[in-house]
């Protein structure tokens, strides 16, 4: 197997007296899918905001690429090549899909934004992912489907030259269809080497597509596995229980939040 | 390039919707002038580009507070303080009129700056925030000036005059704002940071830009160019008002928003508020020439501000 692009070790994190992150190690690895699943407040969306320095850390060992990283904000996690797609996807409805695209990090000289520029990296970027479902590149968000806005935000965190992207519920909202896409473009990102870290609810997609699964339960690390070891029920159990037979956490009973 | 014909698209849309304000300003002039021949005459409509001047100005600098759905309640109390100050520090401080004309305009950079520190870290609701300011600045105008007018320096008074008598330079003033709000809207970091605040705040915060000192930068905008038109005004009348400009707060967010603008953010354009500006000169201007009585012409306006944006929104949901 080859060495995480990122890896986390006793991760810990409070919010006031409540300690949402215990201990958790989470490994990425490049060219793989790994699935973050758990239940409601399991502490899937704190991990992931924690990794994108939205949350910084309490305690614990950030690792990019074998070398200790200490990450204090979304701009520093970009530039290590850590991009984030968020449940709501944080783009603009007001702005067209090149302007959602270079967010906050447009291109240009002396100040004034280089267009045709962005616009070409854009189409390239969309092109490269296969992406035939948007017409024009100057549509406005706003007038995009559910799919087709996934699509826009998944492209968006490929742009900038990435090692590894997180996608929290890209499917929650979404169609068969459109699901079928957005998962196909998943599995995309993995092959193109990125390290694919994907929160879904939604077991099958989880089986589809990851390699290796991770299941937090209560904040804690319950268990870390390829998939293709466990089966569906070992899942639920593990997400609902912290434990199934021999794997999981030793005595999830005693597990607080 | 494939870019030019792919960007038609969009491009001719937005056209769409800032040409209903324009064809309203067009109308407005054809129908002036077949009811009153004087109103195409060039001293005339010099008249009415001066007046818009000012409020256009101050309307300019509202738009980036409310692109980035923000609201400025004190920019006429702003535009008086500064124009206040350039005349004092000249008339009664002895100042180079040079050096009070910068004085004040760093009145409106520090007013705004101000306005901004209170919205973006204080955490203060913008209306509430610059609500307060409309009050400060209003009372430190009064303060500064003991209640009588100040003759403004040389510096102050060239603003408002005329470089030829076909060529007053505050038509000069409101088309290079215009020019520089067009490019810092369209064409800068800046300008995109206030479409991307304006339309999803959190969307900017997640994507790395500082939302609390681009927000400085708007309100700091907006004292400037509040300054720039308070000393317009000052300059034309060659003296600073303790009640000068008061309640051209209201007309500067009319302006903006008969552009096309949305009060909700994410939304203006510097073409768009001109238009706006220019449609409330010219009423105003054809009201007079009609002569309609002046209690009647706040009520026209009114009615005219509400119309505005109700086609608006018609068009806008049709379009949808």
């Amino acid at each position: 197997m080859s060495e995480p692009i990122l890896e986390l070790r006793g991760i810990n994190k409070s919010f006031g007296p409540v300690h949402v992150l215990h201990d958790v190690d989470f490994a990425v690895h490049p060219g793989e899918v790994t699935a973050l699943v758990g239940d409601n407040g399991a502490g899937k969306s704190t991990l992931v905001k924690s990794i994108a320095g939205i949350h910084p850390i309490d305690s614990g060992q950030v690792l990019f690429n074998g070398e200790e990283v200490h990450i204090h904000g979304p701009r520093e996690a970009a530039d290590l090549g850590i991009e984030v797609v968020y449940q709501d996807l944080a783009l603009c409805d007001n702005l067209d899909i090149v302007q959602n695209m270079f967010l906050g990090r447009e291109r240009g000289k002396l100040g004034l934004l280089d267009e045709a520029d962005m616009e070409q990296a854009a189409r390239k970027t969309l092109a490269s992912l296969s992406v035939r479902t948007v017409k024009s590149v100057r549509t406005q968000v706003s007038s995009l489907s559910g799919g087709q806005r996934q699509t826009v935000a998944i492209a968006k965190s490929v742009l900038w030259d990435s090692k590894v992207v997180l996608l929290d519920e890209p499917t929650a909202a979404l169609g068969v269809a459109q699901t079928r896409q957005v998962l196909d473009l998943v599995r995309r990102l993995a092959e193109q080497g990125l390290g694919v870290v994907l929160i879904s609810h939604n077991m099958n997609d989880v089986f589809e597509v990851s390699d290796r699964i991770a299941c937090l339960y209560l904040g804690r690390m319950a268990a870390e596995l390829p998939t293709k070891d466990v089966t569906h029920g070992q899942v639920v159990e593990l997400i609902t229980a912290g434990r199934s037979g021999d794997l999981g956490i030793a005595r999830p009973e005693n597990a607080t939040v | 390039m494939t870019t030019a014909t792919a960007r038609r698209g969009p491009d001719w849309r937005r056209h769409a919707s800032e040409n209903g304000a324009l064809v309203a300003l067009i109308a407005l002039v054809v129908v002036l002038a077949v009811l009153r021949p004087t109103f195409l005459t060039t001293q005339n409509l010099l008249n009415v580009g001066v007046q818009a001047a000012v409020v256009a100005v101050l309307a300019f600098g509202s738009t980036f507070v409310i692109v980035s759905s923000g609201i400025d309640l004190s920019v006429g109390s702003v535009a008086a303080l500064s124009a206040m100050v350039g005349a004092w520090s000249s008339a009664e401080a002895g100042l180079p009129g040079p050096v009070a004309l910068l004085l004040g305009l760093a009145t409106g950079v520090v007013a705004g700056l101000v306005n901004g520190v209170l919205v973006a870290h204080g955490k203060l609701p913008a209306f509430i925030a610059t609500l307060a300011m409309l009050s400060v600045a209003r009372g430190l105008t009064l303060v500064v000036s003991q209640g009588s007018p100040v003759a403004t320096p040389d510096a102050i008074t060239f603003l408002g005059s005329n470089l030829t008598p076909h060529l007053p330079l505050p038509l000069i003033v409101m088309l290079v704002v215009f020019g520089l709000t067009a490019l810092i809207l369209n064409r800068t970091y800046a300008g995109r940071s206030m479409y991307v605040i304006g339309g999803n705040e959190e969307a900017a915060r997640l994507s790395g830009i500082n939302v609390k000192n681009q927000k400085l930068v708007v309100y700091a905008l907006s004292g400037l160019f509040a300054a720039v038109a308070g000393m317009m005004l000052a300059g034309r009348l060659g003296s600073a008002g303790p009640q000068a400009a008061v309640g051209y707060e209201l007309d500067a967010i009319a302006a903006v928003v008969i552009g096309g603008a949305s009060l909700s953010g994410g939304v203006g354009r510097a073409f768009g508020t001109l238009v706006g500006a220019l449609i409330l000169a010219v009423l105003r201007n054809g009201l007079n020439q009609l002569q309609v009585n002046p209690f009647w012409q706040q009520v026209v306006i009114g009615v005219v501000i509400a119309l505005a944006v109700l086609v608006d929104t018609l068009r806008r949901r049709s379009s949808r």
